[in-house]
């Protein structure tokens, strides 16, 4: 049922914390969305997934293999991809997907097999005696990729796999995840896009190392309670120091590119009306806003 | 099997792709054995000299010219005074300065001893020790002869000397500097070369965020450090055999013993200075560490494996220190195998120390590095 089950998870380095007490479990099949800034211990949980970090304490398990003990098997299981291309840019194309073929332990027809897939799944049939250092950020990705998962893994990481990529191959990357998606592999993906975690089954948020809110993204939007109201102006922190100077009532306000964003009690909605604000349904941005501010004061109160 | 025939195939594509540094792993073979194959002379001959004959007489121009006929000194410079004689020894000009007082031939005619003074610079060792022990050998030389020539003249009869030391230099009778030095470049380069190369291998992959994506595969750790270290052993044979090569036709080198046998323990080496690199590799987070430690690995190689510098003179500590390196052990390999002619039954320990030193450091590699994982 659940691919990976995850207990109380923790790294520290030194006097740092940064994995703290994680919890999570991640649906066979599903892709989960682990979001949260630079730094907030996304990365860091992955790769105590994935066996390159040793957890500081609390358990993991993958398939039921415990990340700590099974460490070698859940190797053949897994498929890991870094925001880094990590693949060798004085190989061509075909060389480096040989190579994994091989670290893998494929057989040959299976290798020659499953290359050939996934150079048609990157689109990369055509470049295959190119060298990787000539391939362009979307292409290097793709074929890191392809690379992590000649091996058909039931499980596949992504760690900000998107980074640094152009709108056009993010997409790209996107319908690759979810043809793989759709075949059964199970996918932990992290990014701050949050175009992109929309697309996930499930979501988790995490900040300053904690795991602050977890579910599937219309669950987390319809968390919020009261009204969302986006007020179109070109200074929103003026208008911000207007609303709060005027005393006006809200849960919460904070800008929003050219919006500012204002979330109010049902009852408070009149008090808005002369700032044409309209009524709009949360994004996942606004869930994660709200989210911040709120664990924030939990923490100062 | 299959991991590990994955991992080589990627080595030597990388190897083939990176033209550079393979034409200067076979280039700098040569190149080294040539310059210091023909460079290095520990037998210092032809010191510029400079001469202040006061006796000028016929005892003193014998003398000099026994000097000159040594060889291992040029008369370049004639004195007058002793000043002068300091003045071309402190400059540099000459190496040796040799003072022949007026009295020589009074001397030497009443049968009383006949002083001549021979100053040597010696702010460069090597030379002096080279001047010093050749002015000896002449002025006993000369010391010999004329007293026999004494007895002669008082008894009528022909002496032979009571003492007839018989000096017979075994494997190198004529001296041949370049038949010590190419066994120990063709030692120097492997190091060099074998110990660069891997040190910098791992640590690469480590820079370059591809070891992350190692380590996730079910690549195990030693086929890892195997599959870094085996396409090194060819390039190490194709270094020690364009080594012996240049020996051989260049420098007239002889290989007395098994050549066989000669490749056999290059393997060892090979394997033992591959192993250190590893090691360093899997202890240095940066290439530019690997790099340091690298050097801190080669300056000790050249100076107290006996290399340069014989191991005998060395203070016990040090002579101990150098039996922690590789090259200790295969120089004397080298030197026994292609100088001396010897074969295994006299160079077991040598072979024995080298065995251990490679399982010693496998192994602390391959734990080092399992650490560094997590």
């Amino acid at each position: 049922m659940y691919a990976v089950e995850i207990t109380n998870l923790t790294r520290r380095f030194g006097e740092f914390t940064a994995v703290n007490a994680i919890s999570l479990k991640i649906k066979t099949g599903s892709i989960y969305g682990f979001l949260g800034p630079n730094g907030s211990g996304k990365s860091t949980t992955i790769r105590m997934l994935c066996g390159l970090l040793a957890p500081t304490s609390g358990d993991a398990t993958i398939l039921g293999l415990d990340i700590a003990k099974d460490s070698e098997a859940i190797k053949h299981k897994i498929g890991y991809m870094s925001q880094k291309f990590s693949l060798y840019d004085d190989l061509t194309v075909i060389e480096n997907l040989k190579f994994y073929a091989g670290l893998y332990s494929l057989s040959q027809p299976e290798g020659k097999r499953r290359i050939a897939q996934m150079l048609a799944l990157a689109g990369l049939e055509n470049r295959q005696n190119e060298l990787a250092a000539n391939l362009s950020g979307g292409w290097k990705q793709r074929l890191a990729l392809g690379c992590s998962i000649l091996h058909n893994p039931p499980i596949l990481f992504l760690d900000e796999p998107t980074g640094g990529v152009d709108p056009k191959s993010r997409r790209m990357f996107w319908d690759i995840i979810y043809t793989l998606s759709q075949a059964g592999t199970t996918i932990m993906v992290t990014t701050h896009f949050m175009d992109e975690a929309e697309h996930c089954d499930e979501i988790g948020f995490i900040y300053n190392g904690g795991l602050i809110a977890s579910g599937p993204p219309s669950a987390l939007k319809s968390s919020i309670n009261g009204l969302l109201l986006e007020i179109p102006t070109p200074e929103p922190m003026e208008l911000l120091a207007a609303i709060t100077s005027r005393q006006l009532p809200y849960l919460d306000i904070y800008p929003f590119g050219a919006n500012l964003h204002v979330l109010i009690a049902e009852e408070h909605a009149s008090r808005y009306t002369p700032f044409a604000a309209n009524l709009i349904s949360p994004s996942l941005e606004d869930v994660f806003v709200h989210l911040v501010k709120s664990h924030r004061k939990e923490v100062l109160a | 099997m299959i991991r590990l025939k994955a991992l080589l195939i990627k080595e030597f594509i990388q190897m083939r792709r990176d033209r550079l540094t393979f034409v200067m792993m076979i280039g700098f073979p040569i190149i080294q054995l040539l310059v210091f194959g023909f460079a290095i002379n520990t037998d210092v001959k032809h010191l510029p000299t400079i001469v202040f004959d006061q006796s000028l007489s016929q005892d003193s121009r014998d003398f000099i010219a026994s000097l000159t006929a040594s060889q291992y000194f040029d008369i370049t410079d004639a004195s007058t005074s002793y000043q002068d004689v300091t003045d071309h020894i402190q400059s540099g000009k000459t190496k040796v300065g040799i003072i022949i007082p007026p009295d020589l031939s009074a001397n030497l005619k009443h049968g009383q001893s006949a002083a001549i003074q021979v100053i040597v610079d010696a702010s460069d060792s090597m030379a002096a020790s080279s001047a010093i022990s050749a002015a000896q050998m002449v002025g006993q030389l000369k010391s010999q002869e004329i007293i026999l020539n004494r007895l002669q003249g008082y008894t009528g009869k022909t002496f032979a000397l009571p003492v007839d030391v018989r000096i017979r230099p075994w494997y190198n009778p004529d001296f041949v500097s370049a038949f010590y030095m190419v066994p120990g470049i063709l030692g120097i380069i492997l190091t060099m070369t074998m110990v660069m190369i891997t040190s910098m291998a791992i640590v690469r992959e480590r820079e370059r965020g591809t070891l992350e994506q190692l380590i996730v595969t079910p690549l195990k750790t030693h086929e890892l450090i195997l599959g870094k270290i085996i396409p090194y052993v060819f390039v190490g044979y194709a270094q020690a055999t364009v080594a012996l090569l240049v020996g051989i036709l260049v420098f007239d080198l002889p290989i007395r013993g098994s050549l066989g046998l000669l490749y056999g323990l290059t393997s060892l080496f090979i394997i033992a200075s591959l192993a250190l690199g590893v090691l360093i590799s899997t202890l240095s987070k940066t290439q530019m560490q690997a790099m340091q430690m690298s050097f801190f690995i080669f300056l000790p190689s050249i100076l107290l494996s006996g290399f340069m510098f014989p191991r005998e003179a060395m203070p016990l500590f040090f002579n101990w220190l150098g039996n922690l390196l590789p090259l200790t052990f295969y120089l004397q390999i080298l030197r026994g195998i292609i100088l001396k002619g010897v074969g295994l039954s006299v160079l077991w320990t040598q072979i024995l120390a080298l065995v251990v030193f490679i399982a010693i450091v496998l192994t602390i590699s391959i734990k080092k590095f399992q650490k560094k994982l997590a």
